[in-house]
This record gives C-alpha cells, sequence and structure tokens, in this order.
C-alpha cells in the first residue's frame, strides 16, 4: 500500500518535473495565444482606409492592432471572426478604446472605401477597413506570410478567394507579438489583449 | 365483413407509411441568416434533423427573397486557408443530424429580391432528392450576431 502510493508520489514528482522542463518559456510568458514576438516583421503598410483616407502603420502606432485578412463577399468565415471580436471588444469594455482591428480586404477589385465602411462598421466601432493596389495588399499578406488566392467560380463574373484566417496582434508600438487562429477561443483573445491594453502591462 | 374492416385500412396505410417523403421525416430547426449590408451575399443556417428510417438528400434550396441559393461549405486548407466550395447535395443519414452552421455547411443567398431586416423571419424551401420540399422559416439577424 504505502509502497504503491510512494511509486505514484514519485511518478507524479517526474511528471511535475517534465512540465516544468516544457513549460519553461510560458513560465515567464504570460500568454494564451500563439506568442510570434520576434518571428514575424513590424506592422507596415501603406492602404487606405474606410473613410476613403491614405493611411500607413504609423497612425495606428499608441493603439494595439489586430491585423485580419477578408473580404465582403465571405458571408461565412469573415463575419463569423468579426462578430466573435466584436463580443471581445464588449467583453474588454475600456480597455478595447486602446486596440483597433485592421480589417484588410484581399478582394481590393471589389471592396471598395464606401463598401469596406459599410461591411466594418456592421460589426464594431472598432474596425478599420482597409483596401488598396493588388500590389500593395499582395505585399502585405506575403509579409506575414498570409497566401490568398483567387479562383474563378462557376456562376459569370464571379469569383472565389481564399484568404489566411489568422488574427496577427501588433503592441502599441508596432511589433508583432501574437498570433491567434479560429481555434483559439474569446476567453484567450480577451486575456492576452487585457494584458497588452492594460496600462503597465506586458509590453 | 365486420373483420375486414382493419384489413382495409391497413391496406390503405401501409403504402402511405413506406411512401413518407423525404420532406416529411426531416425536422427543421434553428434557421437564421446572417444579414450583411449592402446587398452582399448573406449566410443561411440551419439544423435538419431526419427522424426516418432512410436518408434524406437535400439538392436544392430556394426563397422568394433571393434570386439565388446555393449549397456551400467552408473548409480551411493545409496552409490556414479559408475558401468555400458548392456542394451538389448534402445528405442526411438516417436517424442523423446535420447541422448548416458558421465556417461549416450554409445557404448561400445572393442578390435580394425584397428589402427585409433583421428581427424580420423569411421562408427558405428546402428541395429533397425525391422531389420534395420543406419550407422553413428562418430568423434574420444582424451582421454580428453571436453564432
Ligand atoms: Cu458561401
Amino acid at each position: 500500500m504505502k509502497r504503491a502510493r510512494l511509486a505514484r508520489l514519485a511518478c507524479l514528482f517526474v511528471l511535475g518535473l517534465l512540465l516544468t522542463a516544457c513549460q519553461r518559456n510560458d513560465a515567464t510568458a504570460p500568454w494564451q495565444l500563439t506568442d510570434i514576438s520576434g518571428h514575424m516583421p513590424d506592422l507596415a503598410f501603406a492602404l487606405t482606409d474606410d473613410q476613403g483616407k491614405a493611411v500607413t502603420a504609423s497612425d495606428y502606432r499608441g493603439k494595439v492592432t489586430l491585423l485580419y485578412f477578408g473580404y465582403t463577399h465571405c458571408p461565412d468565415v469573415c463575419p463569423l471572426t468579426l462578430a466573435h471580436l466584436h463580443v471581445v471588444m464588449q467583453r474588454l469594455d475600456k480597455l478595447a478604446d486602446g486596440a483597433r482591428i485592421l480589417f484588410v480586404s484581399v478582394d481590393p477589385q471589389r471592396d471598395t472605401a464606401e463598401a469596406l465602411h459599410a461591411y466594418v462598421t456592421a460589426f464594431d466601432p472598432h474596425i478599420v477597413g482597409l483596401t488598396g493596389s493588388p500590389a500593395d495588399i499582395e505585399a502585405l499578406t506575403k509579409r506575414y506570410r498570409a497566401a490568398f488566392s483567387r479562383e474563378p467560380g462557376k456562376a459569370g463574373g464571379s469569383y472565389e478567394v481564399s484568404h489566411s484566417s489568422g488574427i496577427y496582434i501588433f503592441d502599441a508600438s508596432g511589433k508583432a507579438r501574437l498570433l491567434a487562429t479560429p481555434e483559439d477561443t474569446q476567453d484567450k483573445l480577451v486575456h492576452d489583449l487585457h494584458l497588452l491594453l492594460s496600462p503597465g502591462g506586458a509590453t | 365483413m365486420k373483420r375486414g374492416v382493419p384489413w382495409l385500412w391497413l391496406a390503405i396505410l401501409l403504402p402511405l407509411q413506406a411512401h413518407a417523403t423525404q420532406a416529411d421525416q426531416v425536422k427543421a430547426s434553428h434557421g437564421w441568416i446572417r444579414l450583411l449590408p449592402a446587398d452582399l451575399p448573406a449566410a443561411g443556417y440551419v439544423t435538419l434533423d431526419n427522424q426516418g428510417s432512410s436518408a434524406a438528400t437535400l439538392v436544392s434550396a430556394r426563397s422568394a427573397f433571393y434570386a439565388s441559393v446555393m449549397l456551400h461549405q467552408s473548409a480551411t486548407d493545409t496552409a490556414g486557408g479559408s475558401s468555400m466550395r458548392m456542394l451538389d447535395r448534402l445528405t442526411i443519414p438516417a436517424h442523423g443530424e446535420v447541422s448548416l452552421a458558421p465556417a461549416g455547411f450554409h445557404l448561400m443567398l445572393q442578390e435580394a429580391t425584397h428589402p427585409y431586416k433583421p428581427g424580420q423571419t423569411i421562408d427558405v424551401t428546402l428541395d429533397f432528392a425525391d422531389g420534395s420540399h420543406l419550407r422553413v422559416p428562418f430568423m434574420v439577424r444582424p451582421a454580428n450576431a453571436p453564432d
């Protein structure tokens, strides 16, 4: 009896050591999303916002930014992501003022500033729609290895767009910090954004 | 004579039972549409519960509110890309359930023919492989409705 218990304790102890060894990095990093610090370049772009104004990444310095690629003729996955982000913003309450969601269209031919404006304002006031020349947008997707492709659709003139579904999160100085995938829960996003947005929090 | 009556009833009822249509055996619930601004395509979702002992196959859908309704599936590829593809049919197995839900199966509704707003309910007709139809109410919800 005693021996069995000892053996079990020993197992737990070894298991604990193993876990500690594996999570050594996590002990100092408080993130629940994927930490991409140092693995992705700083936020940089020159595009047009949904008000029709020319903007660059420096216009968003001082804000924590969430970069997401999508397009307005995407009725299923893009709205689901933006609706989730809307809930996340609501849960962050006042802290959400320090955040901007940058919804970059990978379908700039159809997504004019006006079209984007109607689309993003239907979801949340913290979302900014960004469009631009196909070359500028492609450069941005390549910068974050967020490949996208366009295939002609079956109906006349329509086409389908495949796009990356990750959300890239940058801190207030424009440094890439975290990557959220569609599988990540709202709780994880709220947790990590809370840290990034809190005064004196992780910067 | 009196004895013959129940048998007569059976003779009438059995063929009816055998010919229950696919639409008869499918129960639709939680129908809703995520309405987007302008005339952007919208996605429709619904849970289909097949209570019959044979499969039911959805082959098309239509609505008086849209010029085009297609059956779509969103999928994530290995590179993490997301895209949609059109489906010709969707089979609901016997005693099985198939959910059309965000980031999976959905009805792709294009070119609205009448303006309508969140809070309203619009009908969508589902067509099954045996030619039977099921009229389903879909609640219209705003773009940022949680799923
Ligand atoms: Cu679709």
